[in-house]
């Protein structure tokens, strides 16, 4: 009986995150519309989007591979697995302990890895621009990750998300610089990893600006729409991550009962909310960067990641 | 005794060797001396394998070599490991060469050192003293430098074979004296008495930096790692998979037998060492492979990179054991192993990929190749899944070695020493760095040469390879994909290695539910490969199957879109260099001193453009130079020798006796 | 000491170290600036925390100094300067940043490894302060020395400096006066650079500092 209770809360974060995942993304846009004094489209258009792609003829490249049709199938399955791995509403989720964030930020790595090898089959010249702008976005902004998971894992004693999450509620966390630096520099990875501004524009086909745009422009039709999807579940996981580690009250906790779930629902649409109007006012306020100002934010990020680990021994405890 | 199965392979492998010298030039030579190798090769991999499964080891004492110690063979766990690699990878050189030998130009250069190179890699693992050891050591670098030389007479590969031999005899000397100091005074060079005897932390700590110059020579560490790019990529393909994939494991089994097994308790600051080497050649390495355009340096430069990694894990094992914390020390050490083992698997596939592109398109520049995904599709496919498993991508091998060898770092707070605490995140940083280069770097390369439209003719009217390379490379991905989800398995049989080295092993992985991977405790950390894959197998069907029902099934084919502006000339495309530009503006500045020099004609002039870029290879100019021009220096200087009398030749002879026995008459 | 205290005494003395790196990576005279002035107010909050948890009246005096002469009144100064003497708002560093911030996470390390191993028998914060202190101090002096513009070493040292307060209060030794007297000797440094800035200027049309070095004849 627990295992089907574990199936069902597995099973519905799995589909919750696929179901709200472009809701996010509609949010973030009406609210960066709202506040530029634009109306905006809806915020169901994400959706509607989707729907429409994925009714339109796939227009392949004459010199397009098997990997090209392939890619985004497995893009967007990477990423959903490891958007499904990460506690939303609550944590002790069954196969949580298939992967551990180090393997969550790896699979995300794997559907960059896609991404970026799509990009380059056409032999256009837009797709290696953002493809080899994306290396080397990948090549700090991975590491800076990595150093946040040090970080977090040094502190919590476990590199299991679920057992982050746990220990983040616990009283014995404290108010530390560490954990200040792991979520400035979370957040400046996640801004660069979903191409947000000031790192990448997601709403530009500025020829010269862009980086993720610039690999999916030869996708059409349902593979477009596969790859839009996935960017929109990744920009949800990073708000979900966020919310899991640095906000984690209200979450259930394991087998808490249908009361507990609902209420960790409830937390959880105020977190993801929260989310998206600050990136959507963060958005607003800040300008787009040059591509080689990049390098530096990330690399100030992996810094802050690399420092935060250190400081970690100034701090009681280890 | 049936360890030392492998034992009798060598007489067989050096009879092949003759053979091969009296029959090389006929055709049907190459068919029997790889098909005859290959069948060695199993007899090794199954006695090697029996050695895993715990099988007795066995010791032999030959009447050879020096009087008195003889030739002594033994094969244990560690031998048996490494001999499994060995043997695997002589396997799978000699199915490839089936195939890949019959293009040889000169067989006869490449036949009769191809079973001597096996030979004397097979000898290294089993030797059991010191001088068995060194003659052993000497044979695999001068049957490799036989086979570097192959080719002698393309353009810089006698350039290589020179640096190579130069190198080798530099690190064969690094490890006789490593050896004479272990044997102390009274010339101990049976390995048995060596353990004994453990010398006086100064000499121990000689030893440690004799052996990083010796076996860390061979194995590629930054910045001994000179001629390994020049080298690898100089041999025939299939050799240079087994000196990537192999004899570079040899020189880390060289570095842990000796460190870990002959040298008695480490002390802590031995870590660091290894750590700071280890770290930096990792991030060097993956840097200098990302601004080649040779796909086969490409690789070359990748091994330097795993090499790192593989000494990060040694390092931590040194530093864990030296703090006796053997929990972690076996943790640290199998993942260095089990990365090992990783690497000889990829690299060897790669190796592979990239001598099939060889053989068909006859380019090895990146430049000029594009698009070979759709003239060879099986190859392009298996590239693929080693160029996966080398970026540690789950759920492929590479990454679960990687996993663990992060689980090691994260141990790091349980150091009593600061220095330790505060260094290992530091050097997990640099590990993380270069696996995200490694990512970038395998992008670049898959990308370039198999994605894309064709940059040549050659790479436009390229043929699919032969059947045997094409079912060792499919074998050879089947492997990274198991060894990936199932590395429970693996790490079982890295088991009796770990134990008789530091005592203990991790706890059994095949025995954990759902077969995952649980280095310490559950809460702590897991990872299970197999239920990734197949969540991604089943996530990817089920949306291929939703979007099949729902969505629109019809695909056209058209010109690329290419934001309107599509190009018909495969020129336009990104190249190697320009796919790492970004990555060379940022850190090749930095640690190339990247230059960039652009000459834009005037409007009206029908000059082309041109951009340059110089790259310095600062480990060269500071290291290298310098010594050959001092060399060159001396030399100038010690010419006269040559033009003297004989009066004074006698002189300079009597003058040095005399200092010498000055020497004894002093120190005794 | 304890719970509640400690943390905020920590992640006070903390966020000055992660302000110091924000200098560090700063490239802009007047974002430069209002750094300076953000690094002077989490000085003055912490020395006010320190003051408030040792019950130490005296502190909020040094604390109040900060604020006011640091975080208000030394910025806009140097602001108008800035503006007066019409320099040129970007500040060119000798180093490109990357390696700079790398320096930086090394001196950080080092200091921790120095001050943790240095002082095992002394209290937790103090131990800490110290250990914050030292680095605080090390990026000042790494900012001096990477930055060619007059401007930008005077705000290494005035972060410098903060850092030596940071120390003064942690180790709880330091009497009033001594503070007093450090933050106006401060102050009088601060005048005589304004005044040399003005100098320098007037003589060279520049602040860069390597105007100085070729008027010595010295190479670069």
């Amino acid at each position: 009986m627990a295992l089907i209770h574990d199936f069902a809360v597995q099973g519905a974060q799995m589909t919750l995150v696929v179901a709200i995942a472009p809701l996010a993304t509609g949010l973030v846009r009406k609210a960066k519309a709202r506040l530029l004094r634009r109306k905006g489209p809806p915020v169901l258009q994400p959706y509607r989007d989707l729907l429409r792609l994925a009714h339109k003829d796939v227009v392949l490249a004459e010199n397009a591979s098997w990997l090209f049709r392939a890619a985004p199938y497995l893009i967007f399955a990477a990423t959903w697995v490891a958007a499904a791995l990460v506690p939303t509403f609550a944590t002790g989720l069954l196969f949580s302990w298939t992967a551990d964030l180090i393997a969550i930020v790896a699979l995300l790595g794997s559907a960059r890895f896609f991404l970026a090898l799509a990009g380059m089959d056409t032999g256009t010249s837009f797709g290696g621009i953002g493809s080899s702008r994306e290396v080397m976005i990948a090549s700090l902004a991975e590491p800076a990750m990595i150093m946040i998971v040090f970080s977090l894992a040094l502190l919590a004693g476990s590199t299991q998300l679920s057992a982050i999450a746990q220990y983040m509620v616990s009283p014995n966390v404290g108010l530390r610089v560490t954990l200040g630096l792991a979520l400035v520099s979370l957040v400046m990875v996640g801004i660069a990893e979903n191409a947000r501004i000031p790192v990448d524009n997601p709403t530009t086909h500025l020829e010269l600006t862009m980086v993720h745009e610039a690999m999916v422009l030869e996708y059409s039709g349902r593979h477009l729409a596969l790859i839009e999807l996935a960017a929109s579940l990744k920009l949800l996981l990073y708000l979900s991550l966020i919310g899991c580690i640095f906000l984690p009250w209200g979450i259930a906790p394991m087998r808490a009962g249908w009361a507990a779930y609902a209420s960790g629902a409830a937390f959880y649409a105020v977190k993801l909310a929260a989310g998206c109007l600050a990136l959507a006012l963060f958005e607003t306020a800040i300008a787009k960067m040059r591509v080689f100002r990049v390098p530096t934010f990330l690399g100030a990020a992996l810094m802050l990641g690399l420092l935060g680990a250190l400081l970690l021994f100034v701090s009681r405890g280890l | 005794m049936a360890l030392l199965l492998p034992l009798w392979c060598v007489p067989a492998f050096l009879v092949l060797a003759l053979v091969a010298v009296s029959i090389a030039r006929r055709p049907m030579a190459t068919r029997l001396i790889y098909s005859a190798t290959a069948i060695v090769s199993i007899v090794v991999c199954a006695g090697a394998f029996l050695g895993l499964r715990g099988e007795q080891a066995g010791a032999v004492r030959l009447p050879l070599g020096l009087p008195g110690v003889g030739a002594n063979f033994h094969a244990d766990a560690l031998s048996a490991l490494f001999l499994f690699i060995a043997g695997l990878g002589s396997l799978a050189a000699s199915v490839y060469g089936l195939g890949y030998g019959k293009h040889e130009t000169a067989p006869q250069r490449v036949l009769p050192f191809f079973p001597a190179f096996l030979a004397g890699m097979t000898l290294v693992v089993l030797a059991d003293d010191a001088f068995t050891f060194l003659l052993s050591w000497e044979f695999m670098s001068l049957t490799s430098w036989a086979l570097v030389m192959a080719h002698h007479r393309v353009k810089d590969n006698a350039n290589a074979g020179y640096v190579y031999l130069l190198m080798a005899s530099f690190g064969t000397f690094a490890l006789l004296l490593a050896f004479g100091l272990l044997a102390g005074a009274d010339g101990q060079y049976g390995f048995e008495a060596i353990r004994a005897h453990h010398p006086s932390a100064f000499y121990a700590s000689l030893v440690l930096f004799l052996v990083l110059l010796g076996a860390g020579s061979k194995a590629g560490l930054v910045p001994l790692h000179v001629w390994l790019p020049l080298a690898h990529p100089a041999a025939p393909s299939h050799v240079s998979a087994l000196m990537s994939g192999v004899m570079t494991k040899i020189a880390i089994y060289a570095f842990i037998r000796i460190v870990f097994d002959l040298l008695g308790p480490p002390v802590w600051w031995w870590g660091i060492a290894v750590l700071a080497l280890g770290g930096a050649t990792a991030v060097m390495g993956v840097l200098y492979a990302l601004f080649q355009t040779d796909l086969k340096r490409v690789l070359a430069y990748s091994t330097i990179e795993n090499i790192g990694f593989i000494f990060v894990g040694l390092g931590l094992a040194l530093a864990f054991a030296a703090d006796h914390f053997q929990i972690a020390a076996v943790l640290a050490l199998t993942a260095a192993l089990f990365h090992a083992f990783n690497h000889s698997i990829f690299k060897s596939l790669l190796f592979f990929g990239s001598g099939a592109v060889l053989t068909a398109t006859g380019e090895r520049d990146m430049e000029k190749l594009g698009g070979l995904i759709h003239r060879m599709p099986v190859t392009a496919f298996a590239v693929l899944a080693g160029c996966v498993a080398i970026s540690a991508l789950p759920p492929l091998n590479g990454f679960a070695s990687e996993w663990l060898t992060f689980q090691a770092i994260l141990l790091s707070p349980e150091f009593p020493q600061w220095g330790l605490k505060l260094f290992v995140p530091a050097v997990g940083a640099l590990l993380a760095l270069s696996v995200a280069f490694a990512a970038a770097c395998f992008v670049r390369v898959y990308g370039i040469a198999f994605l894309g439209r064709p940059r040549s003719s050659a790479a436009a009217d390229a043929a699919e390879t032969d059947r045997f390379s094409l079912a060792v490379m499919l074998a050879l991905a089947v492997v990274c994909l198991l060894a990936g989800i199932l590395p429970g398995y693996v790490i079982d049989a890295l088991g009796p290695a770990v134990q008789s080295l530091l005592g203990g092993h991790m706890p059994k992985q095949s025995a954990m539910p759902w077969l995952s991977l649980v280095p310490i405790t559950k809460t702590r950390s897991s990872y299970n490969g197999l239920l990734i894959f197949l969540f991604i197998a089943a996530s990817a069907s089920i949306t291929a199957y939703v979007i099949h029902l729902l969505a629109s099934k019809a695909t056209r084919r058209s010109a690329a879109w290419d934001c309107g502006f599509p190009d018909p000339s495969p020129l336009t495309q990104y190249t190697a260099g320009s796919f790492a530009q970004p990555i060379r503006r940022v850190f090749g500045t930095l640690v190339f001193r990247a230059r960039e020099h652009i000459e834009m004609p005037p409007p009206g002039d029908v000059r082309p453009a041109k951009l340059e870029v110089h790259l310095e290879d600062i480990v060269w100019d500071s290291v290298y130079a310098p010594l050959a021009g001092a060399v060159g220096l001396a030399a100038d200087r010690l010419n006269i020798l040559q033009f003297l009398t004989i009066r004074r030749y006698l002189s300079l002879v009597f003058v040095a006796l005399v200092a010498l026995l000055l020497v004894i008459a002093i120190w005794r | 000491m304890h719970g509640l205290a400690f943390d905020v005494a920590h992640l006070l003395a903390g966020g000055l170290v992660l302000v110091s790196f924000m200098l560090l990576y700063q490239d802009r005279l007047y974002a430069l600036l209002n750094v300076y002035a953000l690094h002077a107010v989490v000085l003055s909050l912490s020395v006010a925390w320190q003051a408030y948890t040792q019950a130490a009246p005296h502190l909020f005096i040094t604390a109040f100094i900060a604020l006011v002469f640091k975080a208000i009144v030394i910025p806009v100064v140097l602001h108008r300067m800035i503006v007066q003497l019409g320099i040129h708002r970007e500040i060119e560093t000798i180093t490109s940043i990357g390696p700079t911030m790398l320096a930086g996470i090394g001196l950080v390390g080092l200091s921790m490894a120095v001050m943790l191993g240095v002082t095992a028998d002394a209290s937790l914060i103090a131990r800490e302060d110290l250990a914050f202190a030292l680095s605080v101090i090390l990026l000042g002096l790494l900012i001096m020395v990477t930055r060619r513009n007059a401007v930008g070493q005077v705000v290494g040292f005035m972060s410098l400096e903060n850092g030596l307060v940071l120390a003064a209060t942690g180790a709880r030794g330091m009497p009033l006066v001594v503070e007093i007297s450090v933050a106006f000797s401060v102050l009088i440094a601060f005048i005589v650079i304004g005044i040399f800035l003005f100098r320098i200027r007037e003589r060279f049309d520049t602040v860069d500092v390597r105007a100085l070095d070729r008027f010595r004849g010295e190479r670069r």
